[in-house]
């Protein structure tokens, strides 16, 4: 039905008079958004949250006579809710709900553009960030998600029953294709499943891709051949180009690798999701680092939660992401860190803001990410990531292999073995939490790899205080 | 401790490890699977290469196990027929419906039952 038509009036209207909306009740198809905003001093709660609504969606500053040739209801976003931030001043959540219509299918970029846009520079927000999405099923039906899943993963690698294991090689600069190859090797056929380029290695002058890509792969098949087990490097194919990167690509998969790996914030959404349905129609496993993130996810008060940006990454597709360990030298704290592991990983997640979830998410059987665990972890730390990871998790050490005073493969295997430990013991019913030292300890009685590695590490303490609270 | 080089040695995946499991540490993690409402089967197979994603399964999964005899009792009798195989019990998950456990319970030359 035409709307009843109203001369255009030139000027500019408040916000709040079109998209502060406290009577709308959202749609099962809406896209919805939790914003903490701080409003510049002076400015109500109601008019910097219509305004937040505004900028993400069909508003401009002024009014413009264009606008009396749509239907403004269908296209807006509404500010639908506000609560005031417990314990801080001028502090506010800011729900918003998006029509599903303002969004390009299966485009996590245009999802990112549309309501972290423009918006995060207005004028009159001190400060914003988003907080959590809901996205729509209607929605995500329309996305790949990962290329395979983490059961899929599984049935590929044929590994059951426990987190799997990684090392990322170090030093992360400088080593020559073969002796990065060696290092590769050493890992593997101590025990590891997979092996790790770290994220600054692309391409470099001391060691170009392609003859890192032979020597690891020839690493990966060696130990796989001596161990029995299957192996896997994620080579890093983060690139200049789309082009150079999908070169890369298909070289990995030429040569029968089985995981590559992909920068996916530096790289960007639009890089990562045609590097994951290539992933998903050539067989290759995608590993999904996330250098960047802190500079957008640190604040607690401006820019985007990870949680925010692990499942517009789960819609764009990747099997592991990179998570935070809770133990190691990263900060991250425990609940919040597991609420965004559930995004990574569940296919329904409840709403819970203990664990800042703002809103349930159904990913209708869109298959889950693995979460990594990277950072500052060893041996001791084993019980505790089995604890709180469970098995659906890759357990990523570096120094805590690299380390190791007789070298990769022993430090490879202390860390297996130290795992596995923790898994039998977990599995007979003893509790990791309370007696995870003495499992660690039983194991060192016959691993003297074990032995040796705890000799080492044992008085090592991470004390950093987690900034990331409600 | 002196430094040592680490033998070459093949290894089976999850709990391969750990020093050969006793009969009791095996009908432990079985007690585990069944408690998880995993659903038990056993499976064979003579020189298995790593990318062997099937095994030779013995008889069909032990949809009706209630304990950990019923399916030790199984992989007794599979050992008893192919003492030249390596064995393994595995567990599937009908509701994620996917495999969810599998580990090496006997391997040839190495007598613990």
């Amino acid at each position: 039905m035409v709307q009843t038509k109203q001369g255009f009036e030139a000027g500019v209207k408040d916000y709040r008079l079109t998209y502060y909306t406290p009577d709308y009740t959202p749609k099962d198809t809406d896209l919805l958004a939790c914003f903490r905003m701080t409003p510049q001093p002076g400015v109500p709660p109601e008019e910097a949250g219509a305004a937040v609504a505004a900028e993400s969606s069909t508003g401009t500053w002024t009014t413009v006579w264009t606008d009396g040739l749509t239907d403004l209801d269908r296209y807006k976003g509404r500010c639908y809710d506000l609560e005031a931030v417990p314990g801080e001043d001028n502090q506010y959540f800011c729900f918003v709900a998006y029509p599903l219509d303002l969004f390009e299918e299966g485009s996590v970029t245009n999802v990112l553009t549309s309501i972290v846009g423009n918006v995060f520079g207005f004028k009159a927000l001190r400060a914003l960030r988003l907080e959590d999405i809901r996205f729509p099923v209607a929605l995500i039906k329309t996305f790949e998600g990962p290329p395979h899943g983490i059961t899929v993963e599984r049935d590929k690698l044929n590994k059951y029953g426990r987190p799997l294991l990684g090392c990322t090689i170090k030093p992360k600069l400088g080593l020559s294709a073969k002796n990065y190859g060696r290092a590769v090797y050493e890992c593997l056929r101590g025990g590891l499943d997979f092996t790790k380029d770290d994220e600054n290695i692309n391409s470099q002058p001391f060691m170009r891709w392609r003859d890192r890509f032979l020597f690891v792969q020839e690493a990966i098949e060696k130990s796989q051949a001596e161990t029995n087990e299957i192996k896997g490097h994620y080579l890093n194919v983060t690139a200049p180009t789309v082009e150079q990167m999908m070169e890369r690509a298909e070289f990995a998969k030429e040569i029968g690798t089985p995981i590559i790996m992909h920068d996916f914030l530096t790289g960007g959404f639009t890089a990562n999701t045609t590097l994951s349905k290539w992933c998903r129609r050539n067989g290759v496993l995608l590993h999904i680092h996330r250098a960047m993130h802190a500079v957008i996810d640190r604040q607690r008060n401006h820019g985007i939660h990870f949680r925010v940006l692990a499942k517009c990454l789960r819609l764009s597709g990747g099997d592991h992401l990179h998570s935070g360990t809770v133990v190691g030298k990263l900060e991250g704290e425990r609940g919040i860190t597991m609420g965004f592991v559930d995004l990574m990983r569940e296919d329904y997640v409840e709403e819970d803001r203990s664990r800042g979830i703002f809103f349930t998410q159904d990913y209708a059987s869109l298959p889950g990410t693995m979460p990594v665990a990277s950072g500052g972890i060893h041996v001791w730390h084993m019980p505790a990531l089995v604890e709180i990871f469970g098995d659906d998790s890759c357990l990523q050490f570096g120094g805590g292999t690299l380390g190791h005073p007789w070298g990769n493969a022993p430090g490879a295997t202390a860390n297996r073995v130290a795992l596995e430990a923790c898994i039998q013991a977990r599995n007979e019913g003893r509790n990791l939490a309370r007696e995870g030292n003495d499992v660690i300890r039983e194991a060192c009685r016959w691993s003297p790899e074990l032995a040796a590695a705890c000799e080492l590490w044992k008085e090592i303490k991470f004390e950093f205080e987690a900034m990331d609270t409600i | 401790m002196a430094m040592k080089t680490l033998p070459k040695e093949k290894r089976y995946e999850t709990l391969s490890y750990l020093p050969p499991l006793t009969d009791q540490q095996i009908a432990l993690q079985i007690q585990y699977m069944l408690d998880q409402g995993y659903i038990p089967a056993v499976e064979f197979e003579k020189d298995p290469k790593p990318t062997d994603h099937h095994w030779t399964m013995w008889k069909l999964p032990l949809f009706s196990a209630s304990s950990p005899q019923d399916v030790l009792s199984e992989v007794r009798e599979c050992r008893q027929e192919y003492s030249d195989s390596y064995i393994r019990v595995v567990g599937f998950d009908n509701i994620k419906q996917c495999q969810t456990v599998s580990f090496i319970v006997y391997k040839p030359g190495v007598s613990r039952f």
